[in-house]
């Protein structure tokens, strides 16, 4: 081991193996309270053919063994809580405890939807303020919460800008889509309708407006951007390009997964945005729980705003608060009930927290990006040399030379005590480490990455097989995913059964 | 401010070290007109203690106090401290989706779990790492029902949750998918006659809710049947996934669309709940969702991975099977807790506490004259009653004794106005069941 | 390397023909650009197509490419073998790993495509610009 791995240093897991494997005929981890009404006969009630037979195969433990399973399980994870998290795009931030306290408050996590609105003012008085404190970030007009995540977030927006384009008497057939996009942009936009057109990025990364004034037409809807982009950096001609659309009765949206580079800075709604999402579990700090829940609100100009989501948010007459579900333009729902709630209250958490000061948040996460940026730039070949906001974008060029690849020095950088960059996106950087260090970081965590950084750079050059073969350091080394995807196992079956599971 | 780890001097250490003077410099790239000149005008900053108070106040003006017979896709069932003990561990809550495996063993390990549970319960193959609720759920495995069939129409049971059939509406507007709605016949099930007439070779799948919307069972091997004569899949919702402790899984559906929000998540006023689709092992190439999977690693050692991945949005993009990404990951791990500590006994008796309960109920409330069962079909702890008038009536009188009474099918179908739906769980006491009862007598006692 | 015996497209597939039936797969190139193949999805017996016209796709863990028919035509075989080993297309591309043989409608086409030696020079091209 390197005597420049500082972070971190081995130290013993406990094996487990899967739940089904620790079941035992007989045990159970919670019990329930006697039965206080007549007791029934399932097959009398039901009939015998709705009636299943107890779950083959189904778990039998104690208590005690599945917090020791699940907690084994746990160790074996990265997480913030344990160090930085530098994956790009996606805004690794620190999750504040308090927000997961709130959301479980008797009275807050035990409401049902369909309560009376006359019991259900403080749900509806934290969605109002939250959907305030969005529209004052943003720079927009109106909002619905309802989302369940950002890719519904983004297909909300596009089904709102069809609606309206609708009610101009055509929907249009294209949405534009900058090549440095997410996949989740193009994905959407077809189960909006719409054929994609990805236009090419020009040689700094940024939206080429005059490729982009010879295809917007009449048959084009939207343009969908990321500002900041994937690359970490600010569409100069955002506004520019606004114009542009608008003149030819297109409209702009905006992927709001950067937002964190902007909060406090600058507003989406101020620079010619019409549409755009945002990520609560990136900016607004809800935790990403290993892949969900988030939440993903939708900020509108006035224009749109007919064709919201229903319910919307109202205000009666008297000052309370109710939803309105008579809205006849709206595109009708794109979720059960009132969005992700649970992740709202956390991210009204968050807000309440930073107050105005979110712009101190926003202002850390870009000077450590750009701390980052100014350490490595001499190790690492810097495609784009724009300034960068909230994240920067390097690639492994210089590694390459030597067999080393962006996946290998994210791996590499495990054994150093960190979780990998976002690698090999964005797609138009060939082999791309891209670097978000959000500002939950220290100045002390910053220097031990770049150290890291810097120290594996070495590697690649001087014992470059070290670094193609990492981690080193971890319980599994590294998996055959070929085999995973060719044969798949997906599910643990009995060993009687004849596909082992291990 | 608290949750920023630097000192005013590191901060002036770290400018120097890019070699800028002040802080403004970092967004020069941003053009001058479009900085914002002023603070943003936010409430706070306020302190933990401050943030409690706040929501401390907003859940006092909420529906404290009142007991609640509310169901119709989310559930008050028995949640174990242990699951929230678990999921507030910061190596599970504050990780990201386990694209690394190395390092996310944990999380993918549990998600195997997950889809080994889920497959137990629905007697399918397989099943995803979740989807964001029931309701998407259900639109994805429509639009897989689409992709596998390559037809265009879907046949929909009008007992299936209206808000489950709003998103679907909203889904296949843009995406040419035609809708035809089945009525339901006296018995509360999906009105098989009608479905015959509707049901034809351009039909992609027949979907239904069992325990549907009014709680009844519906006859899934018959509509399997149906379904199958006119080359069209089976797609079955599961709103009270608890259901499957004691009735029959829905192995004869072809796709299997679950909300998991009965096993162990709190209501909350909506959300956040666990969708999940489960299928048969052929479809896979066209379900949605995170997948993992069990292999090896280079010493031989089992591990696993996400697999599967070029159906999704960031490898395949416009022509991926779906635009999901984020999904319910934690929920999916609470739900996974929770059905461990239920173990296979558990689950059976949370069942079947359910079915007596709500057994109990029917049987009382339809002694009181004029209150009868509105459908006959068999029910789980779901069920609809007909009262001798409006059902929103009743309830502004039932809210007066703090109770919050059946949900008002009327709301939802014109024709049912004087019908209301009411779950019964575990957590319900036949005290509160009694007292429902006794406040229903007096008030429809009462002349109006 | 390549074999001499049939003809390229610049797509990275090659077409054997044999009186009015071709026999269609993935090059060497193309396969190892792929990396390890895991999934292959092909088209129905009696499907047609137009050149270069996608008929199937071939996947790998991290990608999806297309397959493009190098001429126009009707699908009268397809190679069902694969499906229960993917692996094929990386051991015996040129040979075993054939996708799908074709009753061609426009024996014409063949004329515009490579013949070997184009075909190999078109790939050193290639990889000079990955190397540069």
């Amino acid at each position: 081991m390197s005597e420049r791995i500082k972070k971190a240093r081995r130290h013993t897991s406990q094996s487990e193996g899967l739940i089904f494997e620790k079941s035992a005929p007989g045990k159970r981890g919670m019990e329930l309270p006697p039965l206080d009404v007549p007791p029934v006969d399932p097959r009398q009630i039901l009939g015998a053919a709705h009636v299943r037979d107890a779950v083959e195969g189904f778990p039998e433990v104690s208590e005690i063994e599945v917090i020791r399973h699940f907690t084994r399980l746990s160790t074996w994870n990265y997480a913030i809580d344990l160090g930085m998290y530098p994956l790009g795009s996606c805004t690794m931030k620190y999750n504040p405890r308090v927000n997961e306290f709130v959301a479980r408050l008797e009275g807050i996590a035990t409401e049902h939807p369909y309560q009376p609105v006359e019991l259900s003012q403080g749900c509806l008085g934290i969605l109002k303020t939250l959907q305030d404190c969005l529209l004052e970030v943003t720079g927009m007009d109106g909002i619905t919460l309802q989302p369940a995540a950002g890719a519904q977030g983004e297909l909300t927006g596009l089904l709102l800008i069809r609606a309206y384009l609708e009610s101009q008497g055509n929907p249009r057939k294209k949405i534009l889509i900058p090549d440095s996009a997410h996949g989740t942009n193009p994905a959407t936009a077809v189960i909006a309708g719409y054929e994609v057109e990805n236009i090419r990025s020009n040689a700094q990364g940024q939206i080429d407006v005059a490729r982009l004034k010879e295809i917007v037409n009449e048959d084009v809807a939207a343009l969908m951007v990321t500002n900041p982009s994937t690359v970490g950096i600010f569409e100069q001609r955002i506004a520019e390009v606004a114009e542009l659309l608008h003149a030819k009765g297109a409209l702009l949206y905006m992927d709001g997964a950067n937002m964190n580079a902007l909060a406090g800075i600058a507003r989406p709604g101020d620079f010619g945005v019409d549409v755009m999402h945002l990520n609560l579990h990136k900016t607004f700090s809800t935790p990403h729980g290993g892949g969900g829940p988030g939440a993903g609100p939708v900020m509108v100009k006035k224009i749109l705003e007919p064709f919201l989501p229903v319910p919307v948010l109202a205000a009666r007459a008297d000052g309370t608060l109710t939803l309105d579900f008579h809205r006849p333009q709206s595109i009708g729902r794109v979720r059960a009930f009132c969005g992700n709630f649970g992740v709202l209250v956390r991210a009204l958490a968050y807000t309440l927290a930073y107050g105005p000061g979110i712009r101190q948040a926003t202002e850390d996460a870009v000077l450590n990006a750009n701390y980052i940026r100014k350490h490595l730039e001499s190790h690492y070949d810097l495609p784009f040399q724009l300034p960068s906001m909230h994240e920067v974008v390097f690639s492994d060029s210089q590694q390459k030379k030597h067999g080393v690849s962006t996946i290998d020095i994210a791996k590499r950088l495990i054994d150093y005590g960190f979780h990998p960059y976002t690698t090999a996106f964005p797609l138009i950087v060939s082999g791309a480490l891209m670097i978000e260090p959000t500002e939950s970081e220290s100045k002390e965590e910053c220097d031990l990455f770049i150290d890291a950084m810097l120290a594996i750079a070495e590697e690649a050059a001087t014992q470059p097989a070290l670094v193609k073969t990492a981690p080193h350091s971890t319980r599994v080394g590294r998996l055959d995913e070929v085999t995973a995807a060719r044969k798949p196992i997906l599910r643990w079956k009995p060993e009687a059964s004849g596909e082992a599971a291990d | 401010m608290r949750y920023l780890p630097k000192s005013p001097s590191e901060r002036q250490e770290m400018m120097a070290a890019i070699g800028i003077q002040s802080v403004e410099e970092l967004f020069h790239s941003i053009p001058a007109s479009y900085r914002l000149k002023r603070p943003l005008h936010l409430p706070g900053p306020l302190s933990e203690m401050e943030i409690i108070d706040y929501f401390r106040a907003r859940a006092a003006e909420n529906s404290g106090g009142y007991t609640s017979f509310l169901g119709a896709g989310v559930y008050d069932h028995l949640r174990s401290v242990v699951t929230d003990t678990i999921i507030q561990r910061g190596e599970f809550l504050t990780s990201y989706t386990p694209y690394q495996p190395e390092i996310s063993q944990g999380t993918l390990q549990a998600i195997f779990e997950f889809q080994t549970l889920i497959c137990q319960l629905t007697g399918q193959e397989v099943a995803n790492a979740s989807m964001w609720d029931g309701s998407t759920a259900l639109t994805e495995a429509m639009l897989m029902a689409e992709r596998l069939t390559g037809r265009r129409r879907l046949v929909v049971a009008r007992s299936v949750h209206p808000e489950y059939r709003q998103v679907l509406a909203t889904y296949s507007r843009n995406t040419g998918l035609h809708v035809d709605e089945v009525p339901f016949a006296g018995s509360g099930q999906l009105d098989r006659a009608a479905l015959g007439a509707q049901i034809n070779d351009q039909t992609a799948a027949v979907v239904v809710q069992s325990p549907n919307f009014f709680g009844v069972l519906e006859e899934l091997p018959q509509l399997r049947d149906i379904a199958h004569a006119s080359g069209a899949l089976l797609v079955v919702a599961i709103t009270e996934a608890v259901s499957l402790g004691i009735v029959r899984p829905p192995a004869e559906a072809d796709i299997v669309a679950i909300e998991g929000q009965s096993f162990g998540l709190a209501p909350s006023y909506g959300g956040p709940f666990v969708g999940v689709i489960a299928t048969r092992e052929k479809f896979i190439r066209q379900m949605p969702g995170r997948l993992a999977g069990q292999t090896t690693d280079n010493q031989g050692l089992r591990g696993f991975v996400l697999t599967l991945a070029t159906r999704e949005q960031h490898i395949r993009r416009e022509k991926a099977t779906s635009n999901i990404c984020t999904n319910q990951a934690l929920c999916a791990l609470a739900a996974s807790v929770h059905l461990c500590l239920l173990g296979k006994q558990g689950l059976r008796e949370l069942a079947q506490q359910n079915l007596a309960k709500a057994r109990f109920a029917a049987t009382e409330l339809e002694k009181i004259p004029g209150v009868r069962r509105a459908f006959s079909g068999p029910v789980f702890n779901e069920f609809a009653i007909t009262l001798p008038r409006s059902v929103k009536l009743v309830n502004t009188e039932l809210l007066k004794e703090k109770i919050i009474g059946p949900l008002p099918l009327g709301s939802f179908y014109p024709e049912l106005t004087k019908q209301g739906l009411l779950c019964v769980t575990e957590t319900t006491p036949r005290a509160k069941i009694e007292g429902l009862t006794a406040a229903l007598r007096r008030i429809l006692e009462k002349p109006h | 390397m390549y074999p001499t015996d049939r003809r390229y497209t610049k797509e990275h597939e090659w077409i054997k023909v044999d009186g009015d039936t071709g026999t269609v797969g993935i090059t060497d190139y193309a396969q190892h650009e792929l990396g390890d193949v895991v999934f292959v999805e092909l088209p129905k017996v009696g499907a047609k197509f137009e050149a270069n016209q996608p008929f199937g796709t071939v996947e790998s863990v991290k990608a999806v490419s297309e397959i493009y028919s190098p001429v126009s035509g009707q699908v009268l075989e397809v190679n069902s073998a694969l499906a229960n080993a993917p692996e094929t297309i990386n051991k015996d591309p040129h040979g075993a790993a054939w996708l799908i043989r074709i009753k061609l409608s426009r024996p014409s086409e063949l004329n515009g495509l490579m013949d070997t030696a184009a075909y190999q020079a078109y790939i050193s091209e290639k990889q000079k610009e990955v190397s540069a």
